[in-house]
């Protein structure tokens, strides 16, 4: 029986092959490749002042050594700077091999090629680099006191200084009855992925053609990025994504050097080449975020209505500019969340450092703005001595304000115009969850045990399934089963299973008869990739689209061979009949074969076709606005983005004698929309919350005056285990769905971790009753706070103004 | 100077595997590369994230902290020898597909084969039991609620289970 599958926690379709160990992941493939070693700067800043490596060929299994002076043509050039802006006038790239000069310690110098990992390993370690070290620039603020500079000809190390301005903030804030300064920083994590980075290309010498396997979150761009360093056609180029073990930003493309020397390496040696990179690797080689110091002027009334607010933020974007200012300017237009003040300015550096480049890591900017305007709000309940949910309510947008135009650009160039939500809506289902007028009276209860807690909250509006486009493609083969295309990438969001619900309900089809294959550009060589929360928004409503067309078209050949009208027409299982009367009916399968006048009868489904007629006998068999074959073929394309929301909630128990920080209950709200798939929607929030927990209170790059990465491990870099996880996570839905798709989706994919650092300061501040001013914060430096507080030197909460 | 090559035996999921490798080759690696079990997964090869969890014996061991050579002998199993003897899943793997308790699926197999040795251990855990099971494998995808979960479901599973039982199960 169909029955609708939207909305229904359907189990995941791709879990059986991963479950038995039969997943294809990038280096479970290439059996047969020969192996790449990179090697990469020991240096944070130096010249390069010659490379040594006759001692490799010596090594036994070495095909190749590749240096800076072997790279020709394009490959030779500097990587492209993939997001230009007109803000950014000294964006800089680096070389796929490092030329003359390196700024962060893991940049790529040389590339081995051997017979197996170990052997090129072995060979790297024989290269001799002269290195002539340079004073390296380290954190945001050596950055901006610019007593040295990454990149000679960036004065200041100042890539981009960006403004935007709704109102007069300055005169705003001057008027206003009550004002407060904040100063606040966030440190630097990542989105470690536990499959690190990983490509595998084969040249095939007879035809002429590349096929590439890489871990990425966008096929296309890979494809296009290949074709142009490697001057190839893009025919002649095929990406394929396999089964990505996680991506959270850091397998966007712009592109990573490996992406594009290991398929050189393959045309040159004529051989499969993989590249698979080990987790030090991933360290100090692979993208980080987060980091910026941030300065908030606010003026405000007693109500707590923010009338003017000025943020002035660095953003440490590492060495090289390859993804363009796509983090900070999230930062500056999303911090607004779900509020209005009067006037807003926003003013950011965006800044040079030797360290590892910073490109989007789940949330993209998101949870700084959070966190600037999060702990704005609470300073200002502190300053008052309200309620920290009544400055919000007093903020808020109202739901019948929608759509709301904040008045500024949006990371995608386009206004930033919230769609849809309902905010004090979210917070009354957010203080229900977690009990907030009631805390009180447990903090009471927990003081008299000696013990001391607090909670937090932290709001926030999350721009998703932005442009320009994706694209679907539907099929029904003879045998009646679905083939679905689609171009943007999995890491293990469950793509397969949702688009196949969404074409299950759109075709009348069972579930286990689609197939949805992703980020295969040999399947659909059109799509932008998945980051953003965009995959369902975009690409669902692609493949809804899509769907629609073949149904369109199923029931239009049906009708004919049915001699009835497609209005009295219904797809039951597979199965297009007559509506009351089920004996007049064909399969889709039929009606593909029936969709394509050489009918050759290959097999049963083309001999049963024989018994219907269609086809107008005074048209060309395939009439001018028809084609062969029952498939579609559709773009969603928005005018802008949607906007999902949420409200999370934490009580933390801070230890009164240690100071470690224990989370007690973690609630979240969360509106995203129309759900396609709950099951899946809840383990996006469960991970996202996850790395908001690792990202507020454990991790961070710790980066020493030099440049050298000092915790580059699992055993130094403290992701969460389910040991640092609370017991359980409290989840509510507000489904607000988008008017701007076909199925009211929101994206889903971030939500989870952009309010933790807000979160997590505002209930550890509440515990304590002193401002926490720097993310993450580890049971030391609080216990260190503790002693400031008490000898005078940290201020109380609401102290300053 | 070429390597000098062990000839080693290893016993995976009841089979033999013939293997010639250097001393200094990882488990995790003959496994995945001379044996063609790619479902042991590498993570971070220094024994920290227990993505290349496997069996030793029975017990949960990282083949990424194990040369190959050390391994002839013993008898390994992997993800590969999890489901059960008719093909189906096994209970683990059936827990974690009902309770969505894998995303992207690249740490799930280190899971799969420490839970199926704790659930030996300590066939019916509580849920602090059945968060101390797992407290030593990372997963960046799911923050870890519903592989807790799925830790109880097998256990359930596995106690409604008369027969059948998996190669891991049974070693």
């Amino acid at each position: 029986m169909t029955t609708k599958l939207f909305g229904e926690p359907i189990l995941r379709v791709e879990d059986d092959r991963l479950l038995r160990g039969g997943g294809r992941y990038t280096d479970d493939l290439g059996a047969d490749a020969v192996h790449v070693a990179m090697l990469r700067s020991p240096h944070a800043h130096a010249r390069i002042t010659g490379i040594e490596v006759d001692a490799v060929l010596d090594v036994e299994g070495v095909l190749a050594v590749y240096t800076y002076e072997d790279l020709t043509g394009p490959m030779a050039a500097p990587l492209p700077l993939l997001i230009p802006h007109p803000t950014l006038t000294r964006g800089r790239t680096q070389y796929a091999l490092a030329r003359d000069e390196v700024n962060y310690v893991g940049e790529a110098v040389a590339m081995v090629v051997a017979v197996d990992r170990y052997v090129a390993e072995d060979a790297a370690g024989r290269i001799v680099v002269g290195y002539e070290p340079l004073p390296a620039v380290v954190g945001i603020e050596a950055a901006r006191r610019a007593e040295h500079l990454v990149h000679d000809d960036v004065p200041g190390n100042v890539a981009a200084h960006m403004v935007q301005e709704v109102g007069d903030a300055d005169a705003a804030i001057a008027a206003a009855t009550h004002r407060l300064t904040l100063d606040l920083e966030v440190e630097r994590s990542a989105s470690m992925p536990l499959e690190g980075r990983a490509t595998l290309a084969r040249w095939d010498t007879d035809s002429g053609r590349m096929v590439i396997w890489t871990a990425t979150q966008t096929a296309t761009g890979v494809r296009g990025a290949v074709a142009a360093k490697l001057e190839l056609d893009l025919v002649d180029v095929d990406v394929i994504t396999p089964d990505v073990g996680g991506g959270f930003g850091v397998k966007i493309m712009h592109p990573w050097p490996e992406e594009l020397l290991v398929p050189m390496a393959a045309r040159l040696l004529g051989r499969p080449v993989k590249f698979v990179e080990d987790r030090r690797e991933h360290f100090i080689s692979s993208a980080h975020e987060r980091g910026q110091v941030q300065h908030i002027e606010v003026g405000f009334d007693d109500d707590g209505r923010i009338l003017g607010l000025s943020v002035r933020f660095w953003h440490d974007h590492g060495a090289y500019t390859p993804y363009g200012l796509i983090v900070p300017i999230i930062t500056s237009t999303q911090a607004l969340g779900p509020y209005k003040p009067g006037a807003y300015k926003v003013v950011f550096d965006s800044l040079y450092t030797n360290t590892v480049i910073v490109t989007p890591y789940r949330g993209a900017g998101r949870p700084q703005g959070v966190y600037a305007m999060e702990r704005t709000m609470d300073a200002i309940a502190a300053a008052l001595g309200r309620d920290r949910t009544e400055v919000r309510s007093a903020n808020f947008i109202q739901p019948d304000e929608f759509p709301y135009d904040h008045g500024l650009l949006f990371q995608d160039a386009k206004p930033l115009i919230y769609d849809s939500g309902d905010f004090p809506a979210s917070l009354a289902k957010l203080k229900a969850l977690v009990g907030w007028d009631e805390f009180e009276a447990y903090r009471e209860q927990a003081r008299a045990q000696g013990r001391r807690v607090g909670i937090g909250l932290a709001c926030y509006v999350e721009g998703t399934g932005v442009g320009p486009y994706e694209g679907g493609h539907v099929q029904i083969e003879t045998s009646g089963k679905v083939k679905v295309a689609t171009g943007l990438t999995s890491q293990g969001q469950g793509h397969q299973t949702v688009f196949a619900q969404i074409v299950a309900d759109e075709l009348g089809v069972d579930l286990d008869d689609i197939e949805v294959v992703t980020g295969d550009t040999r399947r659909f060589p059109y799509a932008v990739g998945t980051f953003a929360s965009r995959a369902a928004v975009m690409s669902g409503s692609a493949i809804a689209l899509a769907a629609r067309n073949v149904r369109a078209k199923a029931l239009r050949i049906a009708a004919e061979a049915l001699e009835a009208s497609e209005d009295d027409l219904e797809i039951v299982d597979g199965v297009v009949r007559v509506k009351g009367a089920p004996e007049a009916a064909v399969a889709l399968g039929t009606l593909a074969v029936l969709s394509n006048p050489l009918r050759y009868a290959f097999d049963e489904a083309s001999k049963a076709a024989t018994q219907f007629a269609v086809g107008d006998p005074d048209k060309a068999p395939v009439a001018d606005d028809d084609e062969p074959g029952l498939e579609g073929r559709d773009y969603y394309s928005p005018l802008r983005s949607t906007f999902a929301n949420g409200m999370h909630a934490a009580i933390v128990e801070t230890d009164v004698q240690t100071a470690e920080i224990t989370i007690l209950r973690y609630c979240v709200v969360h509106d995203c929309g129309n759900l396609i798939n709950p099951l899946i929607v809840q383990g996006q929030i469960h991970g996202g919350v996850a790395q908001g927990i690792g990202g507020a209170l454990y991790e961070r790059m710790a980066y020493d005056e030099h440049g050298q990465l000092q915790n580059a491990s699992f055993m130094d870099f403290l992701m969460p285990y389910v040991t640092e996880m609370p017991s359980e996570i409290e989840v509510d839905h507000l489904e607000t769905p988008s008017p701007l798709n076909p199925l009211g989706l929101k994206g889903a994919g971030e939500a989870g971790v952009i309010p933790s650092a807000a979160l997590f300061a505002s209930a550890i501040e509440d515990a304590e009753g002193f401002p926490i001013t720097s993310m993450p914060i580890s049971p030391s430096e609080l216990f260190d706070l503790r002693r400031q507080h008490t000898s005078g030197h940290h201020p109380s909460k609401g102290a300053t103004s | 100077m070429s390597e000098h090559r062990h000839d080693v035996r290893l016993s995976v999921n009841g089979a033999a595997h013939d293997v010639r490798v250097p001393a200094r080759r990882l488990l995790s690696d003959a496994l995945r590369t001379e044996c063609g079990l790619t479902g042991t997964h590498v993570g971070c090869e220094h024994g920290v994230c227990g993505s290349c969890t496997v069996l030793l014996d029975g017990q949960p061991v990282r083949s990424c902290l194990i040369f190959a050579v050390s391994a002839q002998g013993h008898q390994i199993t992997t993800v590969e020898g999890l489901s059960r003897a008719d093909g189906t899943l096994g209970a683990v793997q059936q827990a974690f597909q009902e309770c969505h308790g894998l995303q992207c699926g690249f740490c799930t197999p280190g899971f799969l084969t420490t839970i199926t040795a704790g659930l030996r251990d300590n066939p019916d855990p509580t849920r602090d039991e059945a968060r101390d099971m797992i407290a030593g494998n990372l997963c960046r995808c799911t923050g870890y609620q519903n592989i807790v979960a799925s830790v109880r479901r097998a256990a359930e599973l596995l106690a409604g289970d008369a027969g059948g039982v998996g190669e891991g199960e049974r070693a």
